[in-house]
């Protein structure tokens, strides 16, 4: 079959979407853009196809609602669990050798090389039994990244394992920070259909399937596996977009791929609002997605998505905790700078005040979506339908603002929130990718 | 490249003529110790060069100063020197500019001194910047300093009182003071003729600009436009030379139009032309090549632009007029883009929007010149209000590199090429009944 590809080079993720002829929506994918944009768009892409997968086999499952007495979802679900702890576990073996091997270069402690290898098997011992939880039917992770599912759990029984063994902990989390990133380097190894079946027999295996004819799931899932996806056109959109090896016809501004993408969720956006990780675009489209004006923030990235990120690190707090913290305020302390470098200052001295942190952390949105609704005027205002897009509208702490300054300003208002809304820019990319080849 | 190098190597022959006008005024200005002529320092907006030739007087121009470091890279130092000395990252970029080139021994771009000024030849015309700037110079130089009051043009009408008003500063004010500095006594013929000779340069400059109506221009009236302005804004308008650079370059935009081509870029002729854009506000100078690249890359060539009129605004029928040689210099200062008001600022990019067949008129906002800025996106919606065509807005800064992010400006232009682009396919279906 057919396929389109959309890839949103943004400054801290990657996102790839999948589309078919009809403009239905196949397969996403999203990985930490690392500053390394090639091998970026390859995870990101990868990981649309593995999605891609899925939305085929769950095409060809749910042709059998006999055999699975109904219950795809419950099959498709455990399916891609264990296929997801199959590439985690992959990945996890990636890193112990990775670690072993930066262990045997380093020349600092000779001494204690065998100790520390041992330590590192300890590790991953531990690791692999505690995360794999994390893929059983119960279990819920906060994050879809390598790096964020291994690494605090690492430091966690890195800890236990120094205090055992008598090993400096800084040099077992020495070791994890010299090879994490070569880690995300490497792309899932090719052998995908094999990792699926392998999936399949542990599901069936486990009991949780519900399936009474093992044989005829097994050829529905390699019917699905055998499908050919061509990829016909791919636009690249976002800030690395110069850096892909596409001629300049497969190159679309992130303006118009988010104005589009936007349209695609929700036919009735007159306005959209995107905070991504370094800039907020404020954009008005027509009845058919089409951009007519917009306005974004200029070289300084204050009170963008990585505005967050840096107040994150200052708090040691993971980027998804902030929302919830902000969400238990019971005042919102006034901030007055959104600029990035300032971030850590600012807090500083509100806490120095004597302000509690949830209150900081709920003035703090309310700055960013101020200096967002700014942008918005300038671009115009807002119509109705308005369309939030980009990786801060998953917080909740920034939606409640936003609401709020909106109902303020424009009154009563429909607005949409997509909870796949950060790939808004890649939709709109494969939707220009589809238009190429028709037109 | 081949092509880049090509094209820097043979220069066309106005290049070649400005070229040579611009270093012997450097040579002239650098030489007032052997020459003894006396020096004015003068702004371009509504500057009086004429008059200043009248008595034997060379005109050194501050911004031009800062333009040319800028140009060669030299501004952000000189920048940097001003702030160590207490200017803040805020203001003017021209005035740090200039203040850093003062304090590191004036030099011209020939590599030697800068004369101090012998006046402080002061035309207000719209930039209240420039008067404080000159203030900074009189503290610097203590030398005579002058003021030809121009009054705002506020509501859109040059009136008689208006009018006599800048004529009797002229005769009461500034042509006593040229007189008292320069020794020379004011010979009002010898202005009319400087002034025949600058409508003569003008009527040619104005034929020039106004070739971008072609479609398929033959020039870029704001990238090359400020190559074209030159000799106009600054110390030739009035002089056989200024006259002989307008007669070559039209002929040599005659050619283009006759043999089909594009404008002149840095990289040869302009290929394609797929965007036709009118801008408002001066360029970047520090990246101005990158920044042009921006456009010819994209095949956008700009048609009309105001910056183009911050010396002067001719297309419109004003012309020097020898006839009357008080009063046309009033209404020269009185004219002047930096003199105008929001509306008439509106009024002229939306005539330039139609005019010139233009796809849509884009902004480039200087961040550190506050008093020019304001308003602009009101400019802008007003002008999409009017003429149905969309338009863009970026932001960059005259001489501080610190201020051109060339990402976050590409990207916009980039967006709005696009969506003129995506509005042209939407317009296309709709006639066609297709949706």
């Amino acid at each position: 079959m057919k396929c389109f590809v959309g890839i949103d080079l943004g400054s801290t993720t990657t996102k790839a979407v999948l589309m078919d002829e009809r403009g239905e929506v196949l397969g996403r994918g999203i990985t930490n853009s690392r500053s390394n944009y090639d091998t970026a768009t390859r995870v990101a892409k990868l990981e649309a196809y593995i999605s891609t997968r899925l939305t085929l086999i769950h095409r060809a499952l749910g042709a059998l609602p006999g055999l699975l007495n109904g219950n795809v979802d419950t099959l498709l679900g455990g399916l891609e669990r264990s296929f997801r702890l199959e590439l985690f576990l992959e990945q996890l073996a990636d890193l112990q050798n990775i670690c072993q091997r930066q262990n045997k270069r380093d020349l600092r402690h000779l001494g204690m090389r065998q100790r520390i290898e041992a330590a590192l098997d300890a590790i991953f011992e531990r690791l692999r039994n505690k995360l794999a939880g994390l893929f059983a039917p119960e279990g819920s992770r906060r994050s879809d990244f390598f790096r964020d599912l291994a690494g605090s759990e690492y430091m966690h029984v890195a800890e236990e394992v120094a205090e055992d063994t008598g090993i400096n902990f800084d040099i077992l989390a020495n070791l994890y920070d010299q090879s994490i990133i070569e880690v995300e380097n490497h792309p899932p190894s090719e052998d995908i259909g094999g990792k699926f079946l392998r999936a399949l027999e542990r599901v069936v295996a486990q009991g949780h399937s519900g399936v009474s004819d093992t044989a005829t799931v097994k050829s529905a899932l390699q019917g699905a596996l055998d499908v050919e996806v061509e990829e016909s056109y791919v636009v690249g959109t976002g800030y690395g977009r110069v850096q892909l090896p596409f001629p300049k016809e497969h190159i679309r501004s992130e303006i118009l791929c988010h104005g589009l993408g936007a349209h695609l969720m929700y036919p009735g956006t007159r306005t959209v609002l995107d905070i991504g990780g370094q800039d907020t675009k404020g954009i008005q489209v027509d009845g058919n997605g089409i951009v007519v004006n917009f306005q974004m923030n200029d070289r300084c990235a204050a009170g963008c998505g990585r505005y967050l990120g840096y107040i994150a690190d200052e708090m040691n707090l993971g980027l998804h905790e902030l929302g919830p913290m902000a969400m238990k305020a019971t005042k919102t302390v006034r901030i007055n700078s959104t600029c990035t470098v300032f971030a850590g200052a600012e807090l500083r001295d509100r806490l120095s005040l004597g302000e509690k942190r949830e209150d900081i952390m709920a003035g703090l949105h309310r700055a960013i979506i101020l200096r967002a609704m700014s942008i918005i005027s300038r671009s115009g205002g807002i119509s109705d339908e308005f369309t939030f897009t980009g990786g801060v509208a998953k917080n909740e702490a920034a939606v409640k603002e936003l609401r709020k300054l909106v109902q303020e300003n424009y009154g009563a208002m429909t607005i949409n929130i997509n909870p796949e809304s950060i790939y808004t820019g890649a939709l709109g990319a494969a939707e220009f990718a589809r238009r190429a080849v028709e037109s | 490249m081949s092509t880049a190098t090509r094209s820097e190597v043979v220069k066309e022959r106005s290049m070649l003529k400005q070229k040579s006008m611009i270093t012997a005024n450097y040579e002239a200005l650098t030489s007032v110790q052997e020459t003894g002529r006396k020096v004015a320092a003068t702004f371009v907006p509504g500057n009086l060069n004429e008059l200043i030739m009248c008595f034997d007087m060379l005109s050194n121009l501050p911004e031009i100063n800062a333009i040319q470091n800028g140009m060669r890279k030299k501004s952000g130092l000189l920048i940097q020197e001003a702030e160590k000395r207490g200017h803040s990252e805020d203001v003017c970029t021209y005035v740090k500019c200039d203040i850093g080139q003062m304090s590191k021994g004036n030099i011209a771009p020939n590599g030697r001194p800068m004369p101090p000024p012998d006046l402080l030849l002061l035309s207000y015309t719209g930039c209240f910047t420039f008067m404080k700037w000159f203030e900074l110079l009189r503290h610097e130089y203590g030398c005579e300093t002058v003021m030809l009051q121009v009054p705002y043009d506020g509501d859109g009408k040059v009136t008689e009182n208006m009018r006599s008003y800048v004529v009797k500063q002229l005769k009461e004010e500034v042509i006593p003071a040229l007189e008292r500095v320069s020794g020379v006594k004011f010979d009002i013929d010898r202005l009319r003729e400087y002034l025949r000779k600058s409508a003569k340069a003008e009527d040619d400059l104005v034929w020039v600009l106004q070739s971008a109506k072609h479609v398929r221009s033959p020039i870029d009236a704001y990238f090359g436009g400020v190559y074209y302005l030159g000799p106009i804004f600054t110390a030739f308008r009035g002089t056989d030379d200024a006259v002989e650079y307008y007669e070559i370059l039209r002929g040599e935009i005659e050619q283009r139009i006759a043999e089909g081509r594009g404008p002149i870029t840095p990289e040869g002729d302009m290929k394609e032309e797929k965007y036709r854009v009118v801008v408002e506000g001066p360029p970047n100078w520090t990246s101005f090549r990158d920044f042009w690249k921006m456009f010819y890359d994209d095949g956008a060539v700009v048609v009309a632009s105001s910056y183009t009129k911050v010396g002067g605004v001719y297309d419109f029928g004003f012309r020097h007029d020898p006839e009357h040689p008080l009063e046309t210099l009033a209404d020269y200062c009185l004219g002047c883009y930096t003199n105008r008001s929001l509306p008439q600022r509106v009024d002229m990019l939306e005539n330039y929007v139609n005019e010139y067949q233009a796809d849509g008129l884009l902004i480039n906002s200087i961040k550190s010149c506050n008093s020019f800025s304001a308003g602009q996106l009101l400019i802008m919606r007003e002008v999409e209000k009017r003429t149905g065509k969309p338009g863009a807005f970026i932001e960059t800064d005259l001489v501080d590199p610190r201020y051109f992010s060339a990402s976050n400006v590409k990207n916009r232009l980039e967006s709005y090429f696009q969506m003129i682009d995506q509005q042209r396919k939407g317009a296309s279906s709709a006639a066609q009944g297709i949706h």
